[in-house]
This record gives structure tokens, C-alpha cells and sequence, in this order.
């Protein structure tokens, strides 16, 4: 046995490091992985900065008067900024009639009335649905929702291509998307609130609709200003089934071709093959893209706060 | 024996159920809204077989008299001689940009938000930055892609005859498009993982990356996978972006000596061959819902393998 010295060397944090080779590779991961996550940051920015630049090219070209006229000819030098909006207001406002009741009526049933059996079946197909591409629902829209359902629902009507069946697509598309939004929100309702609700002697229909469909509030509207964005920025189906891709008059016919923001952006990026010339049709693209751009974000920051309000309650 | 006002007599049991039902008389409306809900549903499923049925009825017939042919063949003017092989090759490469990208940098940039960023101003503005993302109209990163690949990069991505409109800038462009989803489904498959996986291993000396390398990440991979697989199935079908960003709609023959020269040429995919034949006359019909079942299959086989890979491997902690 040997005293201990006094001057024994005491464990430091250091020693409890870990060989230097080893935080070296600890701290190239942590950087590679940050940059991975910053580069979100630079997407946007880049997002940002080329629609931007673009759109005030076209603003400080433009005649700003017309922008507010009627009608829609980009080849023509028109560009009549209301007549893309009401079309796509009148577009996602009929999808948006279609989904509100299919997708909360499916919502409810899968959180409140559906057993486990039928919730593992009937999410799936939905999730299906959810994954069929936009371009064949426009086809879909095309040619059989115009012939079928919108020629019942116009009389005389001689056009296949219009803003109702178009609609009635984007309906269909973005059902999924508010079924799922809104029942996660229903579904996450405390039991309690359910069996006190049962207690007092509620049926199931007053239960869903009294107690958990309010609880619920933040998140179903959270889902239907979703649904409602995705309306608003869904391109394939209104470019194939809304008709009048050279340009438009001010239409608010749903009975009648029309153009929206998105098939606007589309028939010029197909009308010519080569999309930059042509005079002011070029950055007009640009500018419509940041309105939409503008429109969806506004609409998806504020669906995010009722979301987030959700969650703080319970 | 209890004697109602009007006198008829009626047992203990039948009052106390009477007065359990609240009403004397049958409710209606329950049944009615039930029947409601369950007619919605079938509505909204109803569209989905009636969509389904349409395609397969249309495309089968194109499918079966032409066989491989249609699979194999190029773009044409005639629909008896238009197929689907140079789309669906193009769509593959499309489906490799994302593959190679989006996949390391989405997971990667979900391990540090889960996994390493503390709750800082940052993270969070790095999360809500993710979620606009996600948000954004899918034609909107055509849009980037127009400004920043083709045009402003154009003689690197692009050059020659293609001017820019090449593979290459649509892969990118799709690959950033499917990067938020990527983040935000393998941000969710991290968060499962409980935080007792991570505390045993930190416990036994283990690093960060080595706790997320061999602990966190083996747990998360199904959750991820059918994250990532889901992702790839939505760029699959992605249209508007590569309409904007130049994926070719009528037709092209190139030879190609070698990959590079392949990435920086022309390209069409499946979904904007659906678009392009779907404004052509009345004769090209068989074609469009021919393509649509190439691709629906393609899609449907995708979902499922997703939807198994969740089933098979979920787990309850």
C-alpha cells in the first residue's frame, strides 16, 4: 500500500469527454443536420425573392388601370387581375360546398359512430383517395362529372369545359384532407367530455354535435380554411376541366368555361413552349404566382393558429 | 299495478323504461342523422369506385390490344403509335432526384429539430418556416424552379438545345416541393420514439449521434419509411410544377450518349402526358385513361406497400 499523494490527478470534465476523434465527428453531425434543417430557410427565401423579382418587373411595366379591367388575354396584353380571382373564388368556393359536408360528415363518423373494425378499413380508402393525382380527377371532372352531374344541374347547357365541374374536382380532391384535419381533431376531444355528456342521458347524435363537435371548433375550422387553400391552389384540375385556356372573359357562370389563378399560370407556361420572351406574359406569371403565393399563406398561418389552440386546451 | 290518468294500466318495468326514453314517442332524429353520416361517407367512397371504375373500363381495353408496346413506346402524334415509355422513364428519374435528396436532407433536417435543436427562437421559426412550406401551391415551386433552374442556372442544368428546361432542374424542383413533407413525416415518426429509448443510451455513455444512429432512428425507420414512401407517391403524381419548370408536352426524340447528356436534355413524365393528351381530340381517349391506370397502378401498389410497412410494424409504447 502507497499513500495517495496529495497532488493525484483529480477526474476532470475533460477526462469524461471522450477521445477527441469522437467530438470532432459529434460536432460535424450536429452541423450537417442543422444546414439540412436551415436549408428550409433558404427555400423560402429563394421562393420569396423569385417571385418577387419577377412580379415587380411586370408591376413597373404594366399599365396599373388595366390590371382592374375585365377579361383575361395575357397574349393580348389584358391582364384583367378579378377576372383570374372570381374565377378561382367560384372554384374553390363549389369545392368547398362539396367537401364541407362529405369531408365533416365522414369526420364525424369515423371519430364518434365508426368501430375500430370499420375506422381501419374506411381510413385507408380514404388515404387512397387522398392519393389520387390531381391530373386524373381533372380528367375525371372532365369527362364524366361535366356530362353527368353539371348537365343536370344547368340547363342548356352546351359547354363540356366549366367552372362547375372544375369545382366539383377540387371538391372530391380536397375531401380527404378536411376529413383527416377535422377528425384528428374530434378524435383527439377528451373521453371524459364524451362519457359526462352519455351520463347525463345524451344520445350519441347530441353527444357528437353538442359537446364534441364544439370542443372541437378550433380544429374543424382549421380543417376548412386547409381544405380551402388547397382549393384555392390546386392547378390540374381546373386547367383541364375549366376550359378557356387561351384567356377569359369576367365570368362567374359556374355553367360556363372560366379561368382560374393556377389554370392561368398553366395555359401560358403550355400556350408557348418557351415561356420567357414573349413581352409581359413572362413575369405576369410570376406576379399571379405571388398573389396566389400570398393568398395561401395568409390563409395556411392563420388555419395554424386555430390548430394551435387545439392543442393548448387539452 | 300503476294506473296512468287516462286509466290504461301499464307495468313498473314499462314506466321506468318510458321515462328512460325521454320521449313517449320514437325518436326519429338519431336514426335520421346516423343515416346521414353513413350516406356522406358512402358518397364520398362512391366517388372513389365510380372514378376507379371509369379509368380501369376506359384503359383496360388500350392497355390489353396494345400490351408492353404502349409501355414501351415513345410519344407520337397517333394514338395507335403514342405509349408511355419515354414518361415513365422520365418519371424514374425524377423519382431518383427525390430518392438522393430530399430523403437525406428531410431526415436529416428532422433529426435536428427532434433531436438536437433546443426550444430556441430558431427552431421554432425553422418549424413554422417547414410548415408554410408544405403549404405552398405545388405550381408555386414550379415557379422556383422556372426563375432559379431554368432561367437563372439554365447553361449549367440545361445547356444546348434544352435551354435550361432539362431533367435536371425538374428533379430539383421536385425534390425541393417534397422536402417539407419529408421533414414533417419523419419529424413525427422521431417524436414517437419514447424519451426513456434515448435517456437508457445517454446513460451508458452513448454520444448524440450515437444515441440517435443506433437507437432512435432503427425505432423510427418504419414511421419514416411510410413517410417517405407517401411523399414520393405524391411527387409521382405531381403535375403543375413540372408543366412550368418545361417537362415536354407533345413529343421528343433524342438519343442520349450517356446519363449527363440525359440530365441535361429534354424529359417528359407520366402524370404530364396524362395533361397533354387530355387537351388533344376525342381520338386520344383510350390513351389518357390507359396512362391514368399505368399510373394509378403505380400509385395504388405504392399506397399499399406504405399502408402494410405502417401496419406491420406500428407499435404502441
Amino acid at each position: 500500500m502507497t499513500a495517495i499523494p496529495s497532488h493525484s490527478p483529480r477526474l476532470s470534465v475533460d477526462d469524461l469527454r471522450g477521445s477527441s476523434a469522437r467530438r470532432r465527428r459529434e460536432l460535424f453531425v450536429r452541423i450537417a443536420f442543422m444546414a439540412a434543417a436551415s436549408l428550409s430557410i433558404v427555400i423560402s427565401l429563394l421562393i420569396i425573392l423569385s417571385l418577387a423579382g419577377e412580379a415587380w418587373n411586370f408591376i413597373s411595366q404594366v399599365d396599373l388601370p388595366l390590371l382592374l379591367e375585365r377579361g383575361w388575354f395575357p397574349r393580348r396584353d389584358l391582364f384583367g387581375i378579378p377576372t383570374i380571382v372570381a374565377g378561382t373564388l367560384v372554384v374553390a368556393g363549389i369545392g368547398m360546398l362539396v367537401a364541407t359536408p362529405l369531408g365533416l360528415g365522414a369526420a364525424i363518423y369515423l371519430s364518434e359512430y365508426a368501430s375500430p373494425r370499420a375506422r381501419r378499413v374506411i381510413k385507408p380508402v380514404l388515404e387512397v383517395l387522398a392519393g389520387i393525382p390531381s391530373v386524373v380527377l381533372g380528367y375525371f371532372a372532365l369527362q364524366v362529372i361535366s356530362p353527368v352531374v353539371v348537365d343536370q344541374a344547368c340547363p342548356g347547357i352546351t359547354e363540356q369545359f366549366n367552372l362547375a365541374a372544375a369545382g366539383i374536382g377540387v371538391g372530391v380532391l380536397i375531401t380527404p384532407l378536411v376529413a383527416s384535419v377535422a377528425e384528428d381533431a374530434m378524435y383527439a376531444v377528451p373521453r371524459s367530455l364524451r362519457e359526462a355528456a352519455y351520463g347525463l342521458g345524451a344520445q350519441r347524435r347530441t353527444t357528437s354535435l353538442r359537446v364534441v363537435f364544439p370542443a372541437a371548433i378550433s380544429g374543424i375550422v382549421a380543417a376548412l380554411i386547409l381544405g380551402l387553400s388547397r382549393g384555392i391552389g390546386e392547378t390540374m384540375v381546373v386547367s383541364i376541366a375549366a376550359g378557356a385556356t387561351g384567356g377569359s372573359l369576367f365570368s362567374v357562370n359556374p355553367c360556363a368555361p372560366g379561368q382560374t389563378m393556377t389554370a392561368a399560370m398553366t395555359a401560358l407556361a403550355t400556350g408557348s413552349d418557351q415561356v420567357r420572351g414573349a413581352t409581359l406574359a413572362f413575369p405576369s406569371l410570376f406576379f399571379v404566382g405571388m398573389l396566389l403565393f400570398v393568398f395561401t399563406l395568409a390563409l395556411n398561418l392563420f388555419a395554424d393558429r386555430f390548430v394551435r389552440r387545439v392543442r393548448v386546451r387539452y | 299495478m300503476a294506473a296512468t290518468p287516462r286509466g290504461q294500466a301499464i307495468t313498473a318495468a314499462e314506466a321506468v323504461r318510458r321515462s328512460l326514453e325521454g320521449r313517449e314517442r320514437t325518436d326519429w332524429r338519431s336514426p335520421a342523422f346516423h343515416g346521414l353520416l353513413v350516406l356522406l361517407l358512402v358518397l364520398t367512397l362512391g366517388v372513389l369506385a365510380w372514378l376507379l371504375t371509369v379509368v380501369f373500363l376506359n384503359g383496360m381495353p388500350v392497355l390489353l390490344e396494345r400490351g408492353p408496346d404502349f409501355l414501351t413506346a415513345p410519344l407520337a402524334s397517333q394514338p395507335q403509335r403514342a405509349g408511355v415509355g419515354q414518361a415513365i422513364q422520365g418519371s424514374l428519374m425524377l423519382m431518383g432526384f427525390v430518392v438522393v435528396l430530399s430523403f437525406p436532407l428531410g431526415i436529416g433536417a428532422a433529426v435536428y429539430l427532434e433531436e438536437y435543436a433546443s426550444d430556441t427562437r430558431f427552431t421554432r421559426f425553422v418549424n413554422t418556416v417547414v410548415r408554410n412550406l408544405a403549404g405552398v401551391p405545388s405550381i408555386v415551386y414550379g415557379l422556383l424552379g422556372l426563375a432559379v433552374f431554368v432561367v437563372a442556372l439554365g447553361d449549367l442544368v440545361g445547356p444546348g438545345p434544352a435551354s435550361g428546361r432539362s431533367l435536371i432542374a425538374g428533379g430539383l424542383t421536385m425534390a425541393i416541393l417534397v422536402l417539407p413533407i419529408v421533414i414533417i413525416t419523419s419529424s413525427e415518426a422521431l417524436r414517437a420514439v419514447p424519451a426513456s429509448i434515448r435517456e437508457a443510451a445517454f446513460g451508458v455513455g452513448a454520444t448524440r449521434w450515437e444515441v440517435v444512429r443506433s437507437h432512435v432512428l432503427p425505432y423510427a425507420a418504419p414511421g419514416i419509411f411510410t413517410g417517405t414512401i407517401l411523399s414520393m407517391a405524391r411527387a409521382f403524381g405531381e403535375t403543375a410544377p413540372l408543366i412550368l419548370v418545361g417537362a415536354v408536352v407533345g413529343g421528343f426524340s433524342v438519343r442520349y450518349d450517356n446519363l449527363l447528356e440525359q440530365l441535361q436534355g429534354r424529359y417528359t413524365a407520366l402524370p404530364t402526358t396524362v395533361y397533354d393528351w387530355a387537351r388533344k381530340p376525342a381520338t386520344f381517349e383510350g390513351n389518357v385513361y390507359a396512362a391514368i391506370v399505368v399510373l394509378i397502378v403505380v400509385l395504388l401498389v405504392v399506397n399499399a406497400l406504405a399502408i402494410y410497412l405502417r401496419n406491420r410494424f406500428e407499435r404502441r409504447w
